[in-house]
């Protein structure tokens, strides 16, 4: 049976484990033995669950569209993460991580980004735990997401320029962990998605599992069934997927899909269709799958939203996708634009570029009447508007 | 045939000198000349850099050399062919140091034929998990009669240290203090301290100390508490700075041999 959680050593099927040079050792270490008996702690429970509800807004609603129900012929759910305070499911985690650390007697927390979301929520966090947050974000994303750099000092973080490599995401983790290396006495690194050597992508996917969890009790409410025909989340590093389909992973009939970014198309070189066009081997100290040269170097991933611009994926989505648990999609950064403008003038919802790959997936696959599709809506768009203005303004959506 | 590694501990005491490069960098057929003069000028044993996209560990110094010999088309297979054409004309023992992923990619077991064939006596792969080297890997390794070294840092415990020593075939690459490569500092006590724990253990391997070694003071410090130093970045800064490789080298040994003729002469 496939079950959702990695063996001992972080192990889903071949996929996950911890590569990591000695000098991570202790750090990892140190999680890999205390992080289950923090998180199953009662004490610790309350305190996550009291965050959840009082400071990010849980449970976030699960909305029934109407308007996208009856175009695509289907029953139509988002469950909207992007009512989460700060805009995005990425909070759930950064929530139980830094109650995690602070638990352990951290003192310094620190975080890459890659569109901001999660920098901006570990920066919250801290803020409001009076801890010192630093935040790591590729020079070339510090460009593009100004109204987010600006967030994270507005909060008090400092925000440090990764500027090796090609100056993004993947760029800005291996600067956080070379400054974990060098700080390890005291700092914790808060990764922000599913991604990372164990305990991180099990961690991750047990603090965004509280996504499903409520889907089942919403569902239950008003479908009088626990569990829907599909789940429906787009993949980054996959922590708001993993947490979508997390109680559902052993429930089989449930049908899970992942939806990649194909940027401009899985077959042109600027992609981020990791499980389309991967092959097995190790990214930032986790064996999965990733875009490579034969030789073993990782590729530079290209999607227009800068939250799914990895060219990694979560072991346990490589993991999901082996055993065919679940199936992985690729949209086209167009399909996603126009999906994000169909949301918004249908349900008066503007999503994440994140989530619109989510939700141009829809026409493409043949949903009976009743069935039961739950769309995870990881995030909102505020942060999307200048690219959404150019596509406006470039193409025919003068409606 | 005997192992060179074993050999070079069995022949020399103390002082011994290991010098780390990225092959590849300056220029891609740099490997030969680079291992030739730093064999003239007197280094013990060479460490040669597989350049790797995502050098976690590393800090600015050898991020830069990798991502330059990248550009410059050093792959594995390249550097086996550099490497078995020089074979011959290197005495002193080369090991290979690289992150795990291209490794993979390659195929293991091949890589350490290859590697062996073309004169290489150890393998540093700082992101192998120990217990997968135990269960899995390990075999070709000693099938091929490389020596396989792995890395300790002053955080490492007792327990696990002494579980590396039982490992570990050539020697144990004491990573000075936690940090990424080429962070230049001094050496304090608690570094003093931390190599005086390691003698103390009387470990079966050798120990040989690096990170940080970058001057006068620090390779005193490592000469004076472990059987040897590695230096890296410190060498590869001079290239950066010229890429003449036989005049740099020569320039920077005088400086090191002056270091350690003051020392023990």
């Amino acid at each position: 049976m496939i079950i959702q959680e990695p063996d001992t050593k972080g192990y889903y099927g071949p996929y996950g484990g911890a590569y990591i040079p000695e000098m991570l050792h202790r750090n990892v270490e140190e999680l890999q033995a205390n992080y289950l008996e923090i998180i199953n702690d009662n004490g610790f429970q309350e305190d996550f669950i009291n965050l959840l509800h009082n400071y990010v807004g849980r449970p976030t609603p699960l909305f029934p569209a109407k308007n996208l129900s009856s175009r695509f012929k289907t029953k139509i759910y988002l469950k909207r993460e992007d009512l989460c305070h700060t805009g995005a499911h990425k909070l759930n985690n950064v929530v139980g991580q830094i109650l995690l650390a602070k638990r352990l007697k951290k003192k310094h927390i620190i975080a890459e980004t890659g569109a901001g979301q999660h920098g901006v929520a570990t920066a919250t966090v801290c803020a409001l735990m009076g801890l010192r947050c630093t935040v790591f974000m590729g020079s070339k994303d510090i460009q593009r997401q100004q109204p987010n750099v600006l967030r994270m000092k507005m909060l008090g973080a400092e925000v440090i320029a990764a500027t090796s490599g090609n100056q993004t995401l993947k760029d800005a983790i291996n600067e956080a962990i070379r400054y974990w290396i060098n700080h390890s006495d005291e700092t914790h690194y808060v990764i922000g998605s599913t991604i990372g050597p164990h305990p991180y992508p099990d961690m991750v996917a047990r603090f965004q599992s509280v996504i499903s969890s409520e889907i089942r009790k919403q569902l239950l409410e008003k479908e009088g069934r626990e569990t829907p025909d599909y789940v429906v989340a787009c993949v980054g590093g996959g922590s708001n997927a993993a947490g979508a389909f997390y109680h559902f992973i052993s429930d089989s009939q449930v049908k899970l899909i992942g939806v990649e970014a194909a940027g401009e198309g899985v077959g042109s070189s600027n992609t981020a269709a990791t499980i389309a066009i991967g092959t097995e081997g190790i990214i930032h100290g986790c064996r999965t799958l990733l875009m490579q040269t034969p030789d073993g170097q990782t590729k530079e991933a290209h999607s227009i939203s800068a939250g799914l611009d990895y060219p990694g994926i979560g072991p346990l989505h490589a993991y999901l996708h082996q055993s065919q648990r679940a199936s992985y999609y690729a949209i086209t950064d167009e399909e996603a634009l126009n999906a994000a403008f169909d949301l918004a003038l249908s349900e008066g919802i503007i999503p994440a570029l994140e989530s619109a790959h989510a939700l141009a997936l829809l026409p493409k696959i043949a949903f009976r009447p009743h069935d039961i599709v739950v769309v995870n809506l990881s995030g909102r768009g505020d942060k999307d508007l200048a690219i959404y203005q150019e596509y406006f303004s470039h193409d025919n959506h003068d409606k | 045939m005997i192992n060179k590694i074993t050999q070079l501990f069995e022949n020399k005491g103390k002082d011994i000198l290991s010098i780390f490069f990225t092959a590849g960098f300056p220029e891609l057929n740099s490997t030969q000349s680079i291992i030739r003069a730093l064999e003239e000028n007197g280094a013990d044993m060479i460490e040669v850099g597989i350049p790797y996209s995502d050098p976690l560990a590393d800090g600015p110094v050898i991020q830069k050399t990798s991502a330059m010999a990248l550009r410059n088309g050093m792959s594995i297979t390249t550097l086996f062919s550099q490497l078995t054409e020089i074979k011959k004309e290197v005495h002193i023992p080369l090991i290979l140091m690289g992150y795990l992923n291209p490794v993979l990619q390659y195929g293991i077991e091949n890589f350490c034929r290859q590697a062996s064939r073309c004169g290489v006596s150890g393998v540093i792969l700082p992101d192998l998990p120990i217990d997968e080297y135990e269960t899995i890997y390990g075999k070709y390794f000693e099938s091929n009669h490389l020596k396989f070294i792995f890395l300790i840092t002053p955080d490492t415990s007792t327990n696990r240290i002494l579980q590396i020593d039982n490992l570990s075939t050539g020697f144990i690459y004491a990573v000075s203090s936690t940090s990424t490569t080429g962070k230049e500092f001094c050496f304090s006590p608690v570094q003093i301290e931390y190599l005086n724990r390691l003698r103390e253990m009387k470990l079966k391997n050798p120990v040989l100390v690096g990170f940080g070694i970058h001057n006068h003071e620090t390779l005193t410090a490592a000469f004076g508490n472990a059987r040897g130093a590695i230096i890296g970045s410190a060498y590869l800064k001079c290239l950066i700075e010229d890429n003449k490789v036989e005049t740099v080298t020569r320039k920077f040994f005088n400086r090191l041999k002056s270091t350690i003729i003051c020392l023990y002469n």
